[in-house]
């Protein structure tokens, strides 16, 4: 019986880590239908910050104080990966508007460059974050089943994420010009708003979010170059299930896609728990090609 | 316009063939062997020009193909090597007897065909469940990546049937012909070059029929090709599975030159590499496809060896660069340069002309 409950606690874990690393992305894609490669980097660019904050911490503070970097860590994080997203946007990406599939191979390209700096910056091996202190052990609910601080968490900080999100799509007034860019470009233009400024805006926070995903990640074990490209593809793979323009769609694909990992490499192997997972998700790309949770549009070509 | 255009199409592919032919008499064995290797690339690269600057079908996990006709290829070669015993890997692995699907491998024309007739299956359904869903763009090419991890997943952690990360190697022989022998490894470069004019001249006979008409619509506008009574999802799926097909080929010809493949060869980091070649060397235009191929191979080999870590840098601007400035490749701007060259002359030419006419002027009316 716990086997099962710490399976299903270890699916909403793994969930919530895909939530906070795809709510930017989708963001970003719903916005302004660019998938950015350079995401799985921008998810390591937060992990290391939340690296070299510490490394601060332990060189300048008092030892009693090592456990409140992370506290200042998440905002860091948000704020220097939005700041490099922003700098994204504004160098690359705005030039390639209209055009989705070069912006894929130009930002696949900012992700060779963001790798290879972050080799030669902080080396190749992977270096170790300590968490803080607070966050070490765990509840212990039944006998032999403890569910760890961290992954609760993880847990909590990914349903703050997605409340933020929401509370700002839906009830700012830039939330609710990105959702008229999101919903009509076009008309959204005509109307007066500013559809340059939003772009970056949106490229930023999505960015930044990317950067908290990070920072949470050093939770989990050791970082280093490579760590995006172990969630990027599973990131997109949430973005193209659960649809994009609608936070319940990033959701709903998070949970499909962590559960389905967690659940099918429990009942065979990693590697044919994969498989398994994508041809489940070409099938029901079959039923619903554009994403399960969609923007309702008369547009033929979305 | 369209003729002199033609003679200086053909007069280029007649040179670079001219260059691929005569090439082993002046290099080393071992870049020769090299070359052979960026041959086997040029024809992926074709395939990958095929769908992407033709079709507007990004592929981003083409590797997966690649591999597969590898890995086809490799299982005879590695049975040849073992000689009727079981692979050394598989001993390695605890494996007792050759698995069902590797027996078949044994013969030369069965494995030959299959690294060319899986990876098309595989095309098929892959195309047929994604194209039929008007699944494009992005999405399609995500679902590639995807593929592509799968695959390399797969491979690696079915140990006992695959060789794991390590992959299959240790080739001894092919069709009877020593594979370490200089004559076979010439004869293995030339077969390459001719399976390259094969496959050129095939893309060329496509794009040049109606199929490759209504190919250009659908890239520059899908919808448009479907209602003037066109079914895209046909034509896609069959660009899609031809260009598989190049892959598979351009695998079982990489294999017996390289002496190992492994499921790295598949991954998405080598996929993404393969749309940059095309993209450098210039897509919709085949002959871009290759020249890519063979240059950017070129230089990849000239800074592994000189400045290994600067690689990663050059091919990451050299990725955004071309897409945002270049976007018609290499060809297309010595296109640019001679259309402005042109254009510079026959200003000079005019100005000229504009001051004969004013000195005539200006002396008449004295």
């Amino acid at each position: 019986m716990s086997t099962y409950l710490l399976q299903i606690f270890n699916g909403i874990s793994v969930s919530s880590i895909f939530m906070l690393a795809a709510m930017g992305l989708a963001i970003t894609f719903g916005l302004m239908k660019i998938i950015n490669m350079a995401h799985g980097e921008l998810i390591m660019i937060g992990a290391y910050v939340t690296y070299v904050i510490q490394n601060i911490f332990v060189s300048f503070a008092d030892k009693n104080l090592f456990d409140l970097y992370y506290i200042i860590a998440l905002p860091a994080a948000f704020v220097i990966t939005a700041l490099v997203g922003y700098l994204l946007e504004v160098t690359i990406i705005k030039r390639l508007y209209g055009r989705p599939l070069d912006s894929m191979l130009a930002t696949w390209g900012v992700s060779l460059i963001l790798q290879q700096l972050a080799r030669n910056i902080f080396g190749a091996p992977n270096v170790d974050v300590r968490s803080p202190g607070w966050l070490n052990g765990g509840i212990l609910i039944m006998k032999d089943l403890q569910l760890p601080y961290k992954r609760l968490f993880i847990i909590f900080l990914a349903t703050l994420c997605i409340l933020g999100v929401y509370c700002f799509l839906y009830k700012t007034g830039s939330g609710r010009r990105i959702r008229a860019v999101m919903q009509n470009r076009s008309m959204a233009e005509s109307l007066g708003i500013n559809t340059r400024r939003i772009d970056s805006m949106t490229f930023a926070i999505g960015s930044g979010l990317a950067g908290i995903a990070g920072c949470a990640l050093t939770l989990l074990g050791s970082i280093g170059p490579t760590l995006g490209t172990n969630y990027i593809v599973d990131t997109f793979m949430v973005v193209v299930l659960g649809g994009v323009g609608r936070i319940v769609g990033t959701a709903a694909g998070a949970t499909a896609i962590g559960v389905g990992n967690t659940t099918f490499e429990f009942f065979t192997n990693a590697s044919l728990g994969k498989v398994l997972v994508f041809s489940v998700v070409i099938i029901l790309l079959q039923w619903k090609p554009q994403g399960f949770f969609t923007l309702n549009s008369r547009a033929l070509d979305e | 316009m369209l003729k002199n255009y033609l003679l200086r199409r053909n007069a280029a592919i007649l040179i670079i063939f001219l260059v691929l032919c005569l090439a082993p008499l002046f290099l080393s064995d071992f870049r020769t062997n090299l070359l052979g290797k960026f041959i086997t690339y040029a024809i992926l690269a074709l395939g990958i020009d095929l769908i992407w600057g033709y079709t507007g079908i990004l592929s981003l996990g083409h590797g997966v193909y690649f591999g597969l006709g590898a890995y086809s290829m490799a299982m005879y070669l590695k049975m040849e090597a073992s000689g009727g015993s079981l692979p050394d890997f598989m001993s390695w692995s605890g494996k007792e007897t050759l698995p069902w699907f590797w027996k078949p491998f044994a013969s030369a024309p069965f494995a030959a065909v299959m690294a060319v007739l899986i990876p098309v299956l595989l095309a098929l359904a892959i195309g047929y469940l994604t194209f039929k869903n008007r699944i494009r763009g992005v999405y399609f090419s995500i679902l590639t990546q995807a593929l592509s991890i799968i695959f390399v997943v797969l491979f690696v952690g079915q140990q006992a049937y695959t060789g794991g990360t390590n992959g299959i190697t240790n080739f001894k022989t092919i069709f009877g012909f020593p594979l370490g022998a200089a004559s076979t490894r010439t004869g293995l470069y030339y077969i390459s070059v001719l399976m390259l004019l094969i496959a050129y001249l095939f893309c060329r006979f496509i794009i040049n029929s109606r199929a490759g008409k209504v190919l250009i619509a659908i890239r520059d506008g899908e919808n448009r090709v479907r209602f003037s009574g066109y079914n895209p999802t046909v034509y896609k799926v069959f660009v899609y599975c031809i260009s598989a097909g190049l892959a598979g080929l351009a695998g079982a010809l990489f294999v017996p030159q390289v002496g190992i493949i492994s499921p790295a060869e598949m991954g998405i980091v080598p996929s993404v590499e393969m749309v940059i070649w095309v993209a450098i060397g210039g897509r919709g235009t085949l002959i871009g496809g290759i020249i890519g191929a063979i240059l950017v191979n070129l230089l990849k080999s000239g800074f592994s060896e000189n400045f290994p870590e600067l690689w990663s840098y050059f091919i990451g601007i050299a990725f955004i660069t071309v897409v945002i400035f270049m976007p018609s490749g290499l060809i297309g701007v010595f296109a640019q340069a001679k259309k402005r060259l042109a254009k510079l002359m026959n200003t000079k030419e005019k100005a000229n002309m504009a001051n004969m006419l004013k000195t005539v002027a200006n002396t008449e009316s004295e």
